[in-house]
């Protein structure tokens, strides 16, 4: 599909989402529909478009880029793909080699990272999301599938490489669950929305201890519920093949199925955290001391059978925050 | 030296991102120096002084803070050649969302927020529009899946720019962004005979120049009237 030689309207036959390029620069696609987009710009006056503050000839390059980027973003999956992200060493701030020769990580892999606050977390993950080339302080370089990264992942607004789950789960937004999910879902240009916002608020309700309903308002969700949400939103909806979580929080959420979650839709999942079952659930961890990783420990089976011994105690401690919320007495734990 | 105009809506986080761009810039061994714009106050000059960047500070007054800044900006270049930097960054925010300060071949940047909301993008005209980078800051207040409906909408609107994320206050993604701020084969001694990448509005009515009383008899120049049929 030529988007220089086909009328507006063709084009929104094929991909609706035009329309939000239309809307957002003030344009009007009813006029446009049969026209091409140069011979539409054409026909309008000089002192609207300068009302508008729009200068013809950007908008059409601007036009065609936006088509062609949504195309890719539509149909490049495979582009997009990442089924191998792997770590080069480089160094800590004191300027000696980080203790590991090369690490590689896999979708539906949980690696958690460990270290004290300010250790280099957030530089790790920063030289992630850039896809490092040796061009960051810490020297490191990052491979997607083997190979340098396209530079598409550092700079494009709909191509990032990480979503970041943060701790604190703020919605400036104030809309209904239902309509928080459908913009979210208009962005990404899913075509069976409804499907998916169903898919997402049943997968939150079952992360979620406690249930709410589509037409709740997204500012009025419980920690736990938010979590929930953002969560099952970023495994469904997110196109990005790497998910950071800053912790998660023990309360009002079932972890395990949360990062199950996560894990069915082939993320590569990275998890900074202080908390031992978090730390232990990973199938590695990275230990960060000094600004570098300093090593790369597998979980080991004693390391799991502590785990287990550890939800235990976490499922107690959930039991006995529930009894007590709802008035209960307790005599043991 | 490099300049860089760097523009935004008020509060959006121009300051803290220069700020932390700065430290990485000098980290690298660059000399910095920044100009501030504004129209009636700002202490953004203190802030710059107290980490020892050489900073100078205009203020439009009375006038529209954007054509203050292209009457201007000649000057400011050719004091920050006097001062030996590699790196002049401007920094003026955006009023009326209308005008951009940004000059042709000269690298330009937008910082807007996460928070300002996702009809923001539509709002705010070529100061989004032509910029060569987007910075999106206060990421870490939002959700993922606001931080991401609204980078996609900023895309509808410049689907050309370089799109970053950088957090004002820890400085994550300023690291980055540095790096886009220096090439060393761009040496600008004037701005001089250079244009402007978008014209500024159409403006002087009576208003602009002084007039306060209200009427049809003291309205001339440039006057138009809201549109009553399309309301
Ligand atoms: N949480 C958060 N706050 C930020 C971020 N960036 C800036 N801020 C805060 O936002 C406020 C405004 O930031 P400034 O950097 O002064 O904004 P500005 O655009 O320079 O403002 P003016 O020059 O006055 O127009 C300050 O309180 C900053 O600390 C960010 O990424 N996250
Ligand atoms: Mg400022």
């Amino acid at each position: 599909m030529n988007i220089k030689t086909q009328t507006c309207g063709e084009l929104l036959a094929s991909y609706r989402w035009i329309a939000d390029f239309f809307t957002e620069n003030h344009l009007d696609l009813e006029t446009a529909k049969n026209q091409t987009m140069s011979d539409y710009l054409a026909s309008i006056a000089d002192e609207q478009l300068e009302d508008l503050a729009l200068d013809r000839d950007k908008v059409l390059s601007d036009f065609i880029t936006f088509v062609t980027q949504m195309r890719e973003l539509l149909g490049e999956t495979a582009a997009n793909r990442v089924d191998k992200l792997s770590i080069l060493p480089g160094l800590n701030k004191e300027g000696e080699p980080e203790g590991f020769d090369r690490i590689d990580l896999y979708p539906s892999e949980i690696i958690s990272i460990v270290g004290p606050t300010g250790s280099g977390k957030s530089r790790l993950l920063q030289d992630i999301e850039w896809t490092a080339s040796g061009d960051t302080p810490t020297r490191r370089r990052i491979l997607i599938n083997d190979e340098v990264p396209d530079l598409k992942w550092r700079f494009s607004a709909n191509n990032k490489l990480v979503a970041q789950l943060s701790q604190n789960m703020n919605f400036v937004m104030d809309l209904t669950c239902y309509d928080f999910l459908s913009l979210h879902a208009q962005s990404r240009l899913v075509q069976d929305a409804e499907s998916v916002i169903q898919r997402i608020l049943e997968a939150a309700n079952e992360l979620a201890g406690e249930p709410f309903s589509p037409h709740t308002h997204v500012t009025a969700l419980s920690g736990g519920q938010s979590r929930a949400l953002m969560i099952a939103d970023t495994a469904i909806l997110s196109t990005s093949p790497i998910v950071l979580i800053d912790e998660i929080e023990n309360a009002g959420i079932d972890r395990r199925k949360a990062l199950n979650l996560l894990l069915s839709k082939e993320k590569i999942v990275l998890m900074a955290t202080h908390d031992p079952t978090l730390a232990l659930i990973a199938d590695r961890r990275l230990i960060i001391s000094k600004g570098g990783i300093a090593n790369v420990l597998d979980t080991t089976d004693a390391e799991r059978r502590v785990l287990s011994e550890l939800e235990i105690y976490d499922l107690k401690v959930q039991t006995l925050r529930r009894k007590l919320r709802y008035g209960e007495r307790v005599d043991s734990l | 030296m490099n300049l860089v105009i760097v523009s935004g809506p008020p509060s959006s986080g121009k300051t803290s991102v220069i700020l932390k761009t700065c430290d990485a810039l000098k980290n690298s061994g660059h000399r910095v120096g920044v100009v501030k714009f504004d129209c009636l106050h700002t202490d953004d000059d203190k802030l710059y002084a107290a980490y020892g960047i050489p900073v100078k500070k205009g203020l439009s007054g009375a006038l529209c803070p954007d054509h203050f800044f292209v009457s201007n900006i000649e000057e400011v270049v050719q004091w920050g050649i006097e001062e030996k930097l590699d790196i002049l960054i401007s920094e003026s925010a955006g009023l009326c969302n209308r005008c951009s300060p940004y000059i042709k071949d000269i690298l330009s940047v937008c910082v807007i927020d996460n928070l300002s909301g996702i009809n923001t993008p539509k709002k705010v005209g070529p100061m989004l529009r032509s910029a060569d980078i987007v910075v999106i800051t206060k990421g870490d207040i939002v959700s993922q899946a606001e931080r991401e409906v609204f980078a996609s909408r900023v895309g509808q609107v410049n689907p050309r720019a370089l799109t970053m994320h950088v957090n004002g206050l820890t400085g994550q993604g300023a690291y980055e962004l540095s790096t886009l701020f220096y090439k060393d084969d761009l040496n600008l001694d004037t701005v001089k005979g250079m244009t402007l990448k978008f014209p500024m509005p159409a403006a002087l009515c009576s208003y602009c120049l002084g007039e306060t009383r209200i009427g049809d008899e003291f309205q001339q120049g440039n006057v138009r009237k809201m549109n009553w049929e399309q309301n």
